[in-house]
């Protein structure tokens, strides 16, 4: 094994690896919002122990306590029984426990080799003595059997090889612990066989991974333990030979927390159909054909990153479309701007409202009536009294709370800064609405609010695209449901067969290999 | 869990307090940015006014604005890039080129061909900048300065170096200089077009893309703003301003020179805008300010030339300025967040 030492490494304390590393008690909020809830487990070397659980679960909250990226608001952590209270992943890697991310972490403008050793390089007085790290790197890609050049320009390699850039940085580090969040989502076929003998064989060696995947058939290959999150609670941990799918899917559904839906109205095929999409094609969208009725809310669900806001966001031509066509109440919509497509009927709320929704400095007035200033002005001219009352006008409509119309969006809470994109989509008075993530961050009663909104919105007629994570308000919402995976639209479930189960195990169950590479 | 069901007052009471306190916080915070420049400029106004007997002379005040009309025309427009989040060092060698262009023609053309040739030449030259910007994203930093060399060697060749000199009699020359109640025209030239800059950027729906463009480009883009277009209208006012300055300057001085404006110019424009209020993050700022703004740089200059202060410390002065308008802005944002 590769485990010389380093000049002045910080992970001389890498010894200590021999014991458990023992979580428990541990609880994390963000912003009020409990995402982990007293969630105790114990990792045991030489073992993959397998974290898994919906979006938004806590799986990856988890994985960041672990790895010191960020600190627990209560419970503690112990490894072979000495406390552990981590302020960075820096502290974190001092005792051996690296993390692998969904984000990958590299400097794009430094080499591979570079890259790896980043932090720790072999140094003679400040300077980095890059023939012992080439040699190090040799060895190190020998071991575990990667075919790269230590001189390449990191940002110049495949995102899978960046990842093993990121996995040779955690070796480099002589990690007894290696958190993994979801490592072989970016990865082909062959890739991520070699990354599963990897793994494999960093347990052989006594070292532990934590293994956070949304892949079941990869979860049950590899883990030894696996223990499943839901709502931030934990729910169980079990031996992977006692676990197949089923019990998997059924431990991560369970039945949590009840948000009433408003009743839907009746779902009736002979409405007239307002968009029509047939085999989009555009980044992260492959082949996808739906039809959308007027006053129906059609849910699409999937995993984060199968392809949903992407389908969004090519079908309102705000990004690029390589071929398919999209028709808006017959019409084709093949503009070439968002502008285009809001002028046409199209409205689209985007899933981060701070970063692509809101002008979070100007006023609720400004932020309302952007869309269509057109409406409250004359050539050009806006009229001050026109756009007052109607945004006070809309802003009743949709339950918007602001002191003034005057103030600026960054003051509302975030069911209010939801509330007002809907006031400015309702502004736009368009035939088809698709709201991505219309729920998130934002409180329970803003969520029935929104839920309301929604409803009406259908039954004047629109046609209501609902992009969640949260499966109970895509069900509870919506009378069809689109499930995606890998870009594609996988199955399309309506009436009795509208359940979490059939969602789930659309979205969850076919190999990690399927449809990349 | 249960949907907990909260009794509207018990809501009402909650957020009309907190957000009524907050919302006088910003009301004060908005009208603080006004003041901001304004209370200074006034204090200024008021010490000069009492220290140096010739500030406060009509011939002294009219010519202080005479003498800044062209920055102050600049400067408006230059407020209106800053806002939608560009920034165009170009203006001085764009005033520059106008003026050459403008002396040349005027010299064997009519008066009204040289102004038009000078300002279309603003236009062209703006509008270039701007689709650089929008359609080859590069850094309007870098595309302006590039641009600015290469405005300077077109000017150089135009006047092939020379320093152009114009006779009185023409009618290029009542062009800035007319008076009407004593007040020259170039003036007044400046005062109409910064009013429609002014309410352009305050009253018109093109005003809000230019701040939404700033403010945040990709929401401003899904709400159906088309920012690249608002960006290179903003970049050919930008031009255009540049090259109505330079025509200003040249019937003005009736005289002409490539070298004329240059970065001088260009850092003087970028000064006033930002001592205004303007902040450099785009999507805020204001052309009254900038005006203000800029005469108050403009009275510094003039204060020290009254009082006989060595001007070195002019310099030295307006630096300090600008990095305290900076400061404040940073710390406005920050309060904002």
């Amino acid at each position: 094994m590769s485990t010389e030492n380093f000049d002045e490494a910080p992970r001389s304390a890498a010894t200590s690896s021999g014991g458990d590393l023992v979580v428990t008690g541990v609880s994390k909020r963000y912003g009020g919002v409990p995402a982990l809830s007293d969630v105790s487990l114990t990792i045991t070397p030489g073992t993959v122990h397998a974290l898994v659980g919906e979006n938004g679960a806590g799986k990856s909250t988890l994985g960041k306590i672990i790895s010191g990226v960020i600190a627990p608001d209560e419970g503690t952590m112990t490894l072979g029984g000495e406390h552990l209270s981590f302020k960075s992943p820096r502290e974190a890697l001092a005792h051996g426990i690296v993390t692998i991310v969904q984000e990958l972490a590299i400097v794009p403008g430094l080499t591979v080799a570079e890259n790896v050793y980043l932090g720790v390089e072999a140094t003679t007085v400040g300077f980095v003595r890059r023939r012992e790290s080439r040699r190090r790197f040799r060895e190190l890609a020998k071991t575990v059997g990667f075919a790269l050049s230590p001189d390449r320009r990191a940002g110049s390699l495949s995102i899978a090889d960046q990842q093993k850039v990121e996995i040779m940085r955690a070796l480099a580090r002589n990690a007894s612990i290696v958190v993994m969040d979801e490592p072989t989502a970016a990865l082909s076929g062959n890739e991520t066989a070699a990354l599963h003998e990897i793994i494999r064989s960093l347990v052989r060696d006594g070292k532990s991974v934590v293994l956070i995947s949304h892949f079941l058939s990869e979860v049950l290959a590899l883990a030894d333990v696996i223990t499943t999150l839901r709502d931030g609670h934990l729910i169980r941990t079990v031996d992977a030979k006692d676990a197949n799918e089923e019990s998997l899917i059924e431990g991560m559904l369970g039945h949590s927390l009840l948000t009433a839906f408003p009743e839907k109205a009746a779902a009736d095929e002979e409405r007239a159909v307002v968009l029509e999409v047939e085999h989009l094609k555009a980044l992260g969208v492959n082949d996808c054909s739906f039809v959308l009725h007027e006053s129906e809310i059609l849910g699409i669900a999937g995993l984060v990153g199968a392809g949903r806001s992407e389908l969004a966001r090519a079908i309102f031509r705000d990004s690029k479309v390589f071929g398919g066509i999209v028709r808006l109440k017959g019409g084709d919509l093949n503009g070439h701007s968002p502008s285009r497509s809001i002028h046409r009927g199209l409205v689209f709320i985007p899933e981060s409202r701070k970063e692509m929704g809101l002008l979070v400095g100007r006023s609720v007035k400004e932020n309302i009536s952007l869309s269509r200033l057109d409406l409250v002005s004359r050539l050009g001219w806006i009229s001050g009294i026109r756009e007052r009352r109607k945004v006070t006008e809309l802003m009743s409509a949709v339950t918007v709370k602001a002191a003034s119309i005057r103030m600026p969006v960054s003051m509302l809470s975030g069911g209010n800064q939801q509330k007002l994109m809907f006031a400015r989509s309702v502004m736009c008075s368009p035939s088809v609405l698709i709201a991505d993530e219309p729920t998130r961050g934002v409180d329970v009663g803003s969520k029935r609010a929104i839920y309301d909104l929604l409803t009406e919105m259908a039954a004047s007629g629109m046609g209501v695209v609902v992009i969640s994570s949260d499966l109970e308000e895509v069900l509870g919402l919506a009378h069809r449901v689109l499930v995606m995976r890998h870009g594609r639209i996988i199955t399309e479930l309506s009436g009795e067969r509208m359940n979490e189960q059939a969602v789930l195990a659309a979205a969850f169950t076919e190999s990690s290999n399927e449809g990349t590479g | 869990m249960n949907v907990q069901v909260e009794t509207p007052e018990a809501l009402d009471i909650d957020d009309g307090g907190s957000l009524g306190f907050r919302s006088g916080v910003i009301r004060i915070l908005g009208s603080w940015r006004l003041a901001g420049i304004a209370i200074p400029f006034l204090i200024l106004f008021i010490t000069l006014s009492v220290w140096s007997g010739p500030f406060l002379s009509k011939t002294n005040l009219i010519n202080i604005l005479d003498q800044q009309s062209a920055t102050l025309a600049i400067a408006a427009a230059g407020t209106l890039v800053l806002v939608a989040g560009g920034l165009d060092l170009s203006v001085g060698a764009i005033y520059g080129l106008a003026t050459v262009v403008s002396g040349e023609v005027a010299e064997h053309h009519a008066a009204w061909i040289a102004i038009a040739a000078a300002l279309l030449v603003g236009l062209g030259v703006g509008l270039v900048n701007g689709m650089i910007v929008a359609f080859l994203k590069i850094n309007p930093l870098i595309a302006t300065l590039a641009m600015s060399f290469v405005i300077s060697g077109v000017a150089l060749r135009v006047s092939s170096g020379n320093l152009i000199v114009l006779s009185q009699n023409s009618a290029f020359y009542t062009f800035a200089n007319a008076q009407l109640w004593s007040v020259p025209s170039a003036v007044w030239i400046v005062l109409i077009f910064v009013v429609i800059l002014s309410l352009l950027l305050a009253k018109t729906s093109f005003g809000r893309y230019v701040v939404a463009s700033g403010g945040n480009a990709e929401a401003a883009r899904l709400a159906g703003v088309r920012v690249n277009q608002i960006r290179i209208i903003t970049f050919a006012l930008s031009g255009l301003a540049a090259g109505l300055g330079g025509v200003i300057d040249t019937s003005r001085l009736l005289s002409a020179q490539s070298t004329g404006g240059g970065p001088s110019l260009t850092f003087t424009v970028l000064a006033g805008i930002v001592v205004g209020g303007t902040s450099i993050a785009g999507g805020e700022g204001s052309v009254p300010r900038t005006t203000i703004g800029v005469l108050f740089i403009a009275l510094i200059g003039n204060g020290i030339n009254l009082l006989n202060i060595n001007e070195l410390y002019q310099q030295i002065v307006l630096g300090i300025i600008l990095l305290l308008a900076v400061s404040i802005d940073v710390w406005a944002r920050k309060r904002r967040r």
